[in-house]
Parts: structure tokens; C-alpha cells; sequence
């Protein structure tokens, strides 16, 4: 056998190793979820699911959330970023520290510090679980200033900004036309993390007492283990989903092939 | 004008065919303790393209970026077709650049980034379309339209580049070192491109380079800064041949450094004698003379009587050669002359010195 192909069974076999290391527990889950105490097979459990109202609206409220959140921390942290980079680049350090925190300092520690903020978010904006897209905005800050870091770096701003400038755009266009376009992979990265974060996190949740997703999974399977693998099943498909659907969003270069306007290359084109 | 190309296309940009004319006036600009603008003064006729030349850090850039608003000036005033351009936004001066980075937006193709300024101007599809099409044809690249910034070569991008900025038809054209990421084949190439263009659309350019041979073969005048204000501002021949500071003939072009003796406006140096440039006062100076000013014969031939020196080194460069020779005192000149001129000059060869009938400028004490 070659050294070359010698490489690609090795390929194979760790990506196989990968794939089962993944893939078991999730079957088992299946497995789980839909077995019955004789042993025979019923959708049962995934009928609760749906049956269930306050896991239905946990579902949504968490759904919900995650778009908020991904759309907040990136309306929040993108100007900043583009900011620092244009104009303040000397405070370059202190963002980024100050975006790393909240990975430094352990949940619960926050959860602690926060619960009386929360007090008042209550009092003025009322008890939905909404109100938690001001925790969560916080605790994806470090994922999100990584993936924006990165697009920020893979890009020359300065020149862009100033080559758009020069050629007539406004601040609003230079943003939107320039910068977006450009930065769009890093933009659907930070909004990947932060939905992939919001729909797993537990701790702030529970601890301020708001019913979503992983609360009310927790909560089922303390009466119903079946329903409740169910739950966490079912949540991590819509996550898988998600994150597709936001990844399969086509770019600017796929748009122009699509409207026809990336002919062959010249060089191939029978002369005129 | 175009000669060089047969049947030139219709220039993109007729309708600029009368350049404005551009004054700054004036202007400072400080960057904490460094002053890089310091009363900088500098006209641009109308249709004329100047070079800004100078080393790096001497404020040539700070002033190209500020006739285009990307840089705020602590004083002075910038004027543009009798225009106080103070209070006008760097998008709304209408004035087309190539950055010395690559600049091209990386998401669209090399047509809709020459159409983008287009677009923003609120110009027609189809319009944009076509003169974006003759902005590309314009710099030789029609048949790369379809392609992206990473398929282009650097070269191209900075043509592209080029094409996008003469496409929206600016008051004035600015060049910031737009040659200087290429190689020396292309970049030689595409500098007579930039000045075929230029001349054909007749936009005011200013050009900004730390390239004295791209300077001297590209403007119109040349303007050699140093320390944030210009030394001297001339046609390029002017600058290369009759600096006015020592600054400037050191930094256009190489000089030897010669003892003479001023008296009665003459300066006597090397057993000849030498109009001065300028004004000197009588007494002794330092000469700076051109490598290719400095003439070698064979000792003892007729003729004005040389120096004598020995060759010390001799290197050959193409057409020309450079010789390194030594004065009995032991200084040493460098002498640039045609190859074939420079056969016999092996290391130990014994030559005469002499000076070629120009006027040379002297640098006294007093210049500091």
C-alpha cells in the first residue's frame, strides 16, 4: 500500500472514530426516547413534546432569544470593533479584555452579581424571558469579538473604507456595501456562537428563574426521562438546523454567479 | 501624446478634459510632537500632473491625504477649482484615488468595482455598465471584467484600480505611491501607462512617490519634500540638473562630494573651473558634483590636464558602468559612464580626472 493511500484510510478511520464519538449518543438518545417499557417502538415521547404547552413556549422563548441575542451582541460589537480599528486603535487591548471577561469569570459568579441588576430589569421591563438578552449578550461578547476579530484582520479596513470614501459613499454605505459584504462570513460566525451559546445556556436561566429551553428540559425530566431526552434531542436538531440555514444563506459572490454574471473566462471565449 | 499606441480608444473621460486647478495653502498638520505639514504651499495647473517626491516620513502623503479629506489639517486651506474644499466631506470631493495597498473591494468583480463610484452616483445601470466597460478599456483591461480582486495580478489590481477612480470623472486624480507594491518590470511598465492616461484625460494628478526615477519620467513638476515642506518645485530636469539645496541633489539623483574654491562666482575644483549654481560666496565649499559629470581619460592625453587617480572598483550596471576612482588625497569619487567607454578601467589603472563644463552647486558652512 502506498504512503498515499496509506493517508487516506487513515482519513477515513479517524473521521469514522469522530463521527461515532458524535453520533452514538445521539442515537442512543433516539433510541431512548422512543423505546417503550416492553421493548416494542412508539413516537410517544415526541407526541408529549409538542403536547407539553410550557415546553412548547420554552422552545420558542429560547428560539426567540438566540435571534435576539446574535442580533444585539453584533449590533453592539461590530460598530465598536470598526471603531477601535478606523479611529481608536490604541484601545484596541482594553476591548478586547474587556470582551474576553465574562469567559474569565465563572457563571455562577455572574449570576450572583447580576440577580440583583435583574431585580430591576423585572420591576421596569416586566418578567418575560426576553429580558435575558442583556445576560446573554454579555456572556457571548468573547465569542463573538473572536470571530469578528478574525474577519476585521482577514480584510484591509483602512483602504476599503477609504477607497469607498474617496469614490463618493457615505459612513451608512461604506458599512453596509463595503464593510457587511466583506465581513459576512465573520458576521454569520459570531451569530452561529451565539445562537449555539443561548440555546445550551443553563445556568442564568435557571438561577434567575426564567423558563427556557434547557430550564424546562430539566424540568420534564424530572417527571418523564423519555419526554426529556426527547427535548434534548429535538433542541439540538433545531440548533443543527439553524446554524445550516444561516450558513447556507448564499454570499455576494454566489448571487452574481447566480444572475448569469460570471461568464467563462475569457481566455476560453471564442473571439468576438 | 499617444503616440505610443496605435489608434487610441475614445478617452472614458472626455467630458474632464479641462483639469481644474488645485492650491493648497498653507498647511499644518501635527501628529503629537511631529509636525508633518509645516506651512505647506503647493499649486497645481490645470491638466498638469506633479510628483511629490520625498523620504519616507517628510509629509508627502499626510498633504495627498489631505487635498482628499481623509486627514485633518490643523491649518491651512485647500482649494480646488476656486473651491474652499474646507467643509466638504472626503466622499463628496469628487476626487478619484489609488491607494499604494491594494484597494479593490474583494466582493465584487473588476467591472462593478469600476462601476461602484458609478452606482453610488446614481448613475444608470446601462450607463454604468458602459462606462465602467471603457474606464477598463481604458487601461488595457476590457477582458478581465468578470474577474475578482484575488484573480488579478498585482498589476491589475492597481490598473483596475486606476480605472475605477478615472471612472467617476474626478476634478482631480490622486496617485499615493500606486506603484510601489509591484515589481520593477511592471511597475516601469504601468508608470508610462499612468502617464499615457493621464495626459490623454487631462484630470490634475497628484502623485505621491519615494521613486525618484518614477517621479522624473511621470511628472509634469516635480516637487521634492523634506521635513513637511517642499524644497523645490520644477520641471523634472530642472530638479535633477539644478537643485537649488544640497537636500535636493543628494536625494534626485547620486553626487560626489568635492573640495573646492569659490572666488568671483566660478568654482575651482578638480583643476577646473565651474560656474556656480546659484549664488556662492567666495571662499572654501563642498562641490556636489553628478557621478555622470565626472570625466576619466587616460593620464598624460592632450587636452585640459586631470586629476590623477587610480581606479579603486568598477561595476557594471547595463549601458552604463560605475566606476569607483581615488584621488591621490585619498577622497574618492564615483564616475557613472557609458560601458563601452569604461573597458579599460580595470582596479589599478591609472586615469585623469576631469570635470564636464556644467554648473555645479556649492554647499558652504554657512548652509549648515
Amino acid at each position: 500500500m502506498s504512503g498515499r493511500s496509506r493517508l487516506q484510510v487513515l482519513r477515513w478511520v479517524v473521521l469514522a472514530l469522530a463521527a461515532a464519538f458524535f453520533l452514538v449518543p445521539l442515537l442512543a438518545m433516539l433510541d431512548f426516547s422512543t423505546r417503550t417499557p416492553t421493548g416494542g417502538r412508539s413516537g410517544e415521547d415526541w407526541a408529549a413534546l409538542l403536547d407539553s404547552p410550557p415546553l412548547v413556549r420554552a422552545i420558542l422563548a429560547s428560539v426567540q432569544l438566540a435571534a435576539l441575542t446574535a442580533v444585539a451582541v453584533i449590533a453592539l460589537l461590530l460598530p465598536t470593533m470598526l471603531l477601535v480599528t478606523l479611529r481608536l486603535p490604541w484601545a484596541r487591548r482594553t476591548v478586547e479584555l474587556l470582551c474576553l471577561l465574562p469567559l474569565a469569570v465563572p457563571a455562577i459568579v455572574v449570576v450572583v452579581g447580576i440577580a440583583p441588576v435583574y431585580a430591576w430589569v423585572t420591576y421596569l421591563l416586566g418578567g418575560s424571558s426576553l429580558t435575558l438578552v442583556f445576560a446573554y449578550v454579555v456572556l457571548a461578547l468573547p465569542f463573538a469579538h473572536r470571530a469578528l476579530d478574525a474577519g476585521l484582520r482577514s480584510i484591509d479596513v483602512l483602504t476599503l473604507v477609504e477607497a469607498a470614501r474617496s469614490l463618493g459613499a457615505r459612513w451608512p454605505t461604506v458599512l453596509l456595501r463595503v464593510l457587511l459584504p466583506n465581513l459576512r462570513g465573520a458576521v454569520l460566525s459570531a451569530a452561529f456562537l451565539t445562537v449555539a451559546l443561548v440555546l445550551g445556556e443553563f445556568t442564568f436561566a435557571s438561577l434567575l428563574s426564567y423558563d427556557t429551553l434547557p430550564v424546562a428540559i430539566n424540568a420534564v425530566g424530572k417527571r418523564d426521562a423519555g419526554v426529556s431526552v426527547a427535548a434534548s434531542l429535538a433542541s439540538l436538531l433545531v440548533a443543527f438546523v439553524l446554524l445550516l440555514a444561516l450558513s447556507l444563506l448564499p454570499g455576494p459572490g454566489e448571487r452574481a454567479r447566480r444572475r448569469g454574471r460570471l461568464r467563462p473566462s475569457p481566455t476560453f471565449r471564442s473571439p468576438r | 501624446m499617444t503616440a505610443t499606441r496605435p489608434a487610441p480608444p475614445e478617452p472614458a473621460t472626455a467630458a474632464t478634459a479641462a483639469g481644474v486647478e488645485v492650491r493648497l495653502e498653507g498647511l499644518v498638520r501635527r501628529f503629537g510632537d511631529v509636525l508633518a505639514l509645516d506651512d505647506l504651499d503647493l499649486a497645481l495647473r490645470p491638466g498638469e500632473l506633479v510628483a511629490l517626491l520625498g523620504p519616507s516620513g517628510c509629509g508627502k502623503t499626510t498633504a495627498l491625504r489631505a487635498l482628499a479629506g481623509l486627514e485633518r489639517l490643523d491649518a491651512g486651506r485647500v482649494v480646488v477649482g476656486g473651491r474652499d474644499l474646507a467643509r466638504v466631506p472626503a466622499h463628496r470631493r469628487d476626487m478619484g484615488m489609488v491607494f499604494q495597498a491594494y484597494s479593490l473591494l474583494p466582493h465584487l468583480d473588476a467591472l462593478d468595482n469600476v462601476a461602484f463610484g458609478l452606482r453610488l452616483r446614481g448613475v444608470a445601470a446601462g450607463e454604468r455598465r458602459r462606462r465602467a466597460m471603457e474606464a477598463l478599456d481604458l487601461v488595457g483591461l476590457a477582458a478581465q471584467a468578470d474577474r475578482y480582486a484575488s484573480q488579478l495580478s498585482g498589476g491589475q489590481q492597481q490598473r483596475v484600480a486606476l480605472a475605477r477612480a478615472l471612472a467617476i470623472e474626478p476634478q482631480v486624480l490622486l496617485l499615493d505611491e500606486p506603484l510601489s507594491a509591484l515589481d520593477a518590470k511592471v511597475r516601469a511598465q504601468l508608470r508610462e501607462e499612468i502617464r499615457r492616461i493621464q495626459t490623454e484625460v487631462g484630470t490634475t494628478t497628484l502623485l505621491v512617490t519615494h521613486d525618484q526615477e518614477e517621479a522624473l519620467a511621470v511628472a509634469d513638476r516635480v516637487g521634492v519634500m523634506r521635513a513637511g515642506r517642499i524644497e523645490q518645485l520644477d520641471a523634472p530636469e530642472a530638479v535633477y540638473r539644478r537643485p537649488t539645496t544640497a537636500f535636493v541633489a543628494e536625494f534626485v539623483g547620486q553626487v560626489n562630494r568635492v573640495p573646492c574654491m569659490v572666488a568671483g562666482g566660478a568654482a575651482h575644483l578638480l583643476g577646473a573651473r565651474q560656474p556656480v549654481l546659484g549664488e556662492a560666496a567666495d571662499g572654501p565649499g563642498t562641490a556636489l558634483l553628478r557621478p555622470e559629470d565626472v570625466l576619466l581619460s587616460a593620464p598624460g592625453a592632450g587636452g585640459a590636464a586631470g586629476v590623477p587617480a587610480v581606479v579603486a572598483s568598477s561595476s557594471f550596471l547595463g549601458p552604463t558602468s560605475r566606476v569607483t576612482v581615488a584621488l591621490a588625497d585619498g577622497a574618492s569619487l564615483v564616475v557613472q559612464l557609458p560601458t563601452a567607454d569604461a573597458a579599460g578601467l580595470a582596479p589599478g589603472a591609472a586615469v585623469a580626472v576631469g570635470v564636464r563644463a556644467v554648473p555645479v552647486l556649492v554647499r558652504q558652512p554657512a548652509d549648515g
